[in-house]
């Protein structure tokens, strides 16, 4: 077997990413909002195809900004066109993201020719790239570390998320459990809805590069799901889709170059692979949750 | 509007309105411009158990929810005490229906409880042991606090009910507003709402409570409130619980004046 310094890299950004995702995406999955994820994570699109354009780098802190105002944009659409146009929530958000996905498409597609993003690179990411768009570099113990930019952006992306679950913690809690109550109470349930969907087109951004617009929403809601099976407290529930998220990349990685080998193929998408674990995760649990329940 | 009692309530609430728990004036909500309550006019004096009773669709929850400001007014307005909700929360205290919540949230039956001390905690700060201690006081009342560690998914029925009631009482609020605690319970457990209600109404509370069976309405509380978009009466249960009254309450539905007419028979006031 053969392991090299990239190797770590692609299963810590892989991590970075599922952990990033995990946070919101359990709090997505208790509101049964899961396909508000999906939703979020294609409409974040054209905001992601106008400030790149505008600002012409895939590195920039606008990318992140369009995506959350177009993620806001999402889920207050929704909300209007549901209410206002008296149709269902989810065909109302299957009208809204559908929509704002092909106007984002259609942007990339004509922009193709001058500007370097590439469609499929958007829809599946690649995970495997990332090591090679070095953001800082340094010695340690004479290793040389080359810290990628996407393992530097997720980072700064799981902390942010962390960090808001921690400070809004009994607040996200109430919010999801019981809105009224919270409304009531004087803590605007609101608020936290439309926090946690700009949480959600953040953490999208930050993880479209690594694993792409689709595979993302794997990582936002089979985790969590997971979790909910093997435990029934909130906080545990949080640290477990964190933590089988993080291990689904590492098998994830381990597959995708293990695996078709033996087979007599190239290795394949880590991303790919990826989600394929945490569906496997899930299969796990669930026979776990029946064997014992 | 058609009682005295009603009346005279009324014109007291404009002299000293801080005395008044609850005062809706000109009150109108409509869903999509399909109005569900109209003109509600209601003072409900202090220290009262008070029952909102109509027929399904007559805008109970909906006269509880806009009370909340959980849905918007299309005019009239709402005061607690004299004053609007927002300056008047803490004294305030909801108990939503059973099934408007998902009970496999991966939370206790403590934790639920402690949701009830939030407001008194305030935005950002975090839940502190003596929060806890006092919810799970607030599950002693209600005789479960043996399960206060349980998932709430493994309580029956009516211990649900009575963890949405212990998450009422940690509030420590003068009002309550509750949305059909008796729906669905067994015996045991309405057996303890009632006792509740009755040591809440002896420390000078006032109870709001939406309630279907009339059998019981007498029986349980000294107030009633007789709602169908309209209030068609309002005053004590002895003038206003009337055969009249509930035959313009429930309108043609045969089923239910079946069963007000039983209710009524058993007070001695045949229906017809």
């Amino acid at each position: 077997m053969e392991w090299y310094a990239l190797d770590s890299w692609i299963v810590l950004t892989g991590a970075l990413c599922a952990i990033a995702c995990a946070l919101p995406g359990t709090f997505l999955v208790l509101r049964n909002m899961s396909m508000m994820g999906d939703a979020i994570s294609h409409a974040v699109l054209p905001g992601l195809a106008i400030a790149f354009l505008l600002s012409g780098s895939r590195s920039s802190i606008w990318m992140f900004v369009g995506a959350a105002v177009v993620g806001l944009i999402t889920a207050l659409a929704t909300q209007w066109i549901s209410h206002w146009g008296k149709v269902d929530r989810n065909a109302s958000m299957g009208i809204v993201f559908t929509t704002l996905f092909a106007l984002g498409l259609l942007i990339i597609v004509q922009a193709a020719d001058h500007v370097d993003l590439d469609p499929n690179c958007v829809l599946y990411g690649a995970l495997e790239l990332t090591p090679l768009d070095v953001v800082a570099e340094w010695t340690w113990f004479g290793l040389l570390i080359e810290l990628p930019r996407a393992a530097l952006v997720l980072a700064v992306v799981a902390s942010i998320n962390l960090l808001i679950i921690c400070v809004f913690y009994k607040e996200m809690k109430v919010a999801a459990f019981d809105p009224d109550l919270s409304e009531a109470q004087g803590f605007r349930a609101g608020w936290m809805h439309y926090l946690l969907m700009a949480q959600v087109a953040v953490t999208t951004v930050a993880a479209f590069e690594a694993v792409g617009s689709i595979i993302v929403v794997a990582m936002l809601i089979v985790p969590p799901a997971t979790a909910l099976l093997l435990s029934k407290r909130l906080g545990m529930v949080l640290f477990l889709s964190a933590t089988l998220g993080a291990a689904a990349a590492l098998m994830g990685h381990l597959a995708a170059i293990h695996f078709p080998p033996l087979l007599g193929f190239n290795g394949t998408s880590t991303a790919g692979m990826m989600a394929l674990a945490t569906g496997f995760l899930f299969v796990l649990a669930w026979l776990k949750h029946l064997m014992f329940n | 509007m058609t009682s005295l009692a009603h009346e005279t309530i009324h014109a007291t609430a404009h002299e000293h309105p801080a005395d008044v728990p609850l005062a809706i004036h000109d009150l109108t909500v409509a869903y999509q411009r399909k109005p569900v309550l109209w003109d509600i006019d209601l003072n409900i004096p202090e220290g009262k158990l008070v029952a909102l009773v109509g027929p399904n669709g007559a805008g109970k929850s909906t006269l509880l929810k806009a009370c909340l400001g959980l849905i918007p007014l299309t005019s009239g307005k709402v005061l607690f005490y004299g004053q609007p909700l927002r300056k008047q929360r803490r004294q305030v205290a909801y108990v939503p229906q059973r099934e408007s919540v998902d009970w496999d949230f991966p939370i206790s039956a403590l934790d639920v409880v402690t949701m009830g001390t939030y407001s008194q905690i305030g935005w950002l700060r975090p839940v502190r042991t003596k929060h806890r201690e006092l919810a799970r006081q607030a599950l002693e009342q209600v005789g479960i606090a043996d399960l206060a560690e349980r998932q709430i998914s493994q309580l029956s029925g009516g211990q649900q009910q009575r963890v949405f009631l212990a998450r009422a009482l940690v509030q420590e609020a003068r009002f309550y507003l509750m949305d059909e605690p008796f729906a669905a319970v067994d015996a045991a457990t309405e057996v303890a709402i009632v006792s509740l209600l009755k040591t809440l109404q002896t420390n000078g509370k006032t109870a709001l409570v939406v309630h279907h069976d009339l059998a019981t309405v007498t029986q349980y509380f000294d107030w009633v409130i007789l709602l169908n978009s309209r209030i068609v009466a309002s005053g004590p249960t002895q003038t206003v619980f009337t055969a009249d009254n509930l035959r313009k309450t429930y309108g043609g539905n045969l089923s239910l004046l079946a069963e007000a007419g039983h209710a009524l028979s058993q007070l001695g006031r045949p229906l017809s």
